[in-house]
């Protein structure tokens, strides 16, 4: 699904990330974890293509990012839903305009009930006609990722899903990860929160990606 | 949980308004597209009123000339026949006539009242002479009378009429020239406007692109609005326009070129053409500036 190899990545000044080679597997479940500022979203932020390398090769289904033109780029984002970090809306839409709008943008529409549905998984369905800037944070992180998942993609990187949420909400998150994964969704969760990675291993074959002295490294078992 | 399926978007959903309405630069694409175009409809006035002139005059007048006839009296009916002989011999004249004294007094009243003795005023006698269309050799004509009826003098109103005629077509010109210049001055402006409503909107435009949007899905959310903005103030503004020039005195007693200035006709479908052209401008405009900027923008 996502490849990356031999990858490093500077925003100018040293490599933030180097020597970066792993893959995510079709289905596969990953945490990635580490120090504020150790380069979590750039990781990301590679992974949808939204950077390009330094020097080194990511390979997103099958195709080299770099070969990638602008609209293929904008097809590609369609088979990955993207949860940011500081989860963007559009503020003068409605939500449920905002979770329509990767169909939107592609000149599709779905029907008005599963939209109700998708927001009722979520637990939105009373904010439907709700402008983003009203939404809770934990009602702004259910809303991303309701608009990441309903175009079915095949990945879903999500970049601390539950950054601002209490424990409660952060366990209803991973539920609804952890049900995206059980559907065969290649997911990947940055976050630093230790506890919500135990909590996913008891339910999960989930696996950890710490990124410590610019290297991505696979956690062991302790964590 | 089960993911929505999806079929086609609607027209009201490809309407949706994706971009923030950007309040007062708003305005001024409006304001703008409706006062270049008020401005396009008298410059296409001019022009078309010039272009009339030009033809009226070129054609009206280049089509007669008048031969003037002053001699001393026991002169002037031999110098008569010679000129009238040598009209009748000139090749390229259509018809000729004398102008008698009763059109002479006719023609004279305006400026010196029906009591007129024509007769005891020394007027000279005139000719009227009608070109054919390939036209007369005026050059050898004048030769010809100076020779013969040495009295006569052919005026062929060339000497006052081309300029006028060659005014008239500048005038066109600059005319058209203006309409094509006002066409570029919109287009700069509403690029101006649209790449500011670009670099304003960058947040929204991150949003976009993260759910997949192609940069031809973002620029047709700017393009459309910048192009019913341009269509909404170029109707209005071509709307003020052609009711200023209808507002305009009639063109008859006086028939000068300022009364002149209107649209006559068929002319009157000229400025219609304007708003779908200023919107057609600015389609073109911001649909270059955003697919550029967006580029810019990564
Ligand atoms: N656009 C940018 N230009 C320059 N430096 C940047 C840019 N974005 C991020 N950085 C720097 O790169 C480093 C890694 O940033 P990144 O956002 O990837 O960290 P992170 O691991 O996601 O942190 P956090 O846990 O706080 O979200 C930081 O030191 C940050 O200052
Ligand atoms: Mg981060």
């Amino acid at each position: 699904m996502i490849a990356f190899d031999n990858v490093a990545y500077s925003y100018g000044g040293g490599d933030l990330l180097s020597d970066v080679s792993l893959r995510l597997a079709p289905g596969s479940f990953h945490f990635l974890t580490g120090p504020s500022g150790s380069g979590k979203s750039t990781f990301l932020k590679l992974a949808y293509a939204e950077l390009q390398a330094t020097s080194g090769k990511v390979t997103l289904f099958d195709r080299d990012v770099k070969s990638l033109s602008r609209d293929d780029v904008a097809r590609t984002r369609r088979r990955i839903g993207i949860v940011h970090q500081d989860c963007k809306f559009l503020d003068h839409m409605s939500l449920a305009a905002n979770m329509a709008l990767p169909f939107t943008v592609s000149d599709r529409e779905s029907d008005p009930q599963d939209m109700k549905d998708l927001l009722g998984w979520v637990g939105l369905d009373h904010l439907a006609d709700a402008l983003p800037p009203q939404l809770s944070g934990g009602e702004r992180q259910r809303a991303a990722l309701a608009r990441a998942v309903i175009v079915d993609p095949d990945v879903i990187l999500a970049d601390e899903p539950t950054g601002n949420v209490d424990w409660e909400m952060s366990l209803r998150i991973l539920t609804l990860l952890v049900e995206l994964n059980r559907m065969g969704k290649t997911i990947l969760v940055a976050t630093h929160d230790l506890n919500l990675i135990r909590q996913a291993k008891a339910q999960i074959q989930a696996r950890v990606l710490r990124i410590a002295k610019h290297r991505v490294q696979l956690a062991g078992a302790d964590l | 949980m089960k993911f929505p399926a999806a079929k086609p978007a609607s027209p009201s959903t490809r309407a949706l308004q994706v971009v923030p309405p950007s309040g007062p630069t708003a305005w001024l694409t409006t304001f703008t597209a409706g006062a270049m175009t008020f401005l396009c409809v008298f410059a296409l006035a001019l022009s078309l009123a010039s272009g009339r002139l030009a033809d009226r005059w070129s054609e009206a007048l280049a089509r007669t000339a008048t031969i003037r006839l002053s001699a001393p009296a026991d002169q002037v009916q031999i110098q008569t026949d010679a000129i009238l002989s040598a009209l009748a011999t000139t090749p390229g004249i259509a018809s000729f006539r004398a102008i008698d004294n009763a059109e002479a007094r006719a023609l004279l009243e305006p400026w010196f009242g029906p009591d007129l003795p024509v007769e005891a005023l020394p007027i000279p006698r005139l000719f009227e002479v009608v070109e054919a269309n390939r036209g007369y050799d005026s050059e050898g004509l004048r030769q010809r009378l100076l020779a013969e009826a040495p009295g006569a003098v052919l005026d062929d109103h060339t000497r006052w009429r081309r300029p006028l005629a060659e005014a008239a077509s500048r005038i066109r010109l600059l005319g058209v020239l203006s309409i094509v210049l006002i066409g570029a001055a919109m287009a700069a402006m509403i690029t101006l406007a649209a790449r500011a409503a670009l670099a304003a909107n960058t947040e929204v435009i991150r949003v976009l692109r993260l759910v997949g949007a192609k940069d031809s899905y973002i620029a047709r959310a700017f393009v459309r609005r910048f192009t019913l903005r341009t269509l909404a103030g170029a109707t209005v503004g071509a709307a003020a326009g052609m009711a200023g020039v209808a507002a305009l005195p009639a063109a008859d007693a006086a028939g000068g070129f300022l009364t002149g200035l209107g649209f006559a006709g068929k002319g009157w479908l000229w400025p219609l053409i304007l708003p779908p052209l200023a919107a057609l401008v600015a389609f073109l405009a911001t649909r270059r500036a955003a697919l550029a900027k967006l580029k810019e923008l990564t």
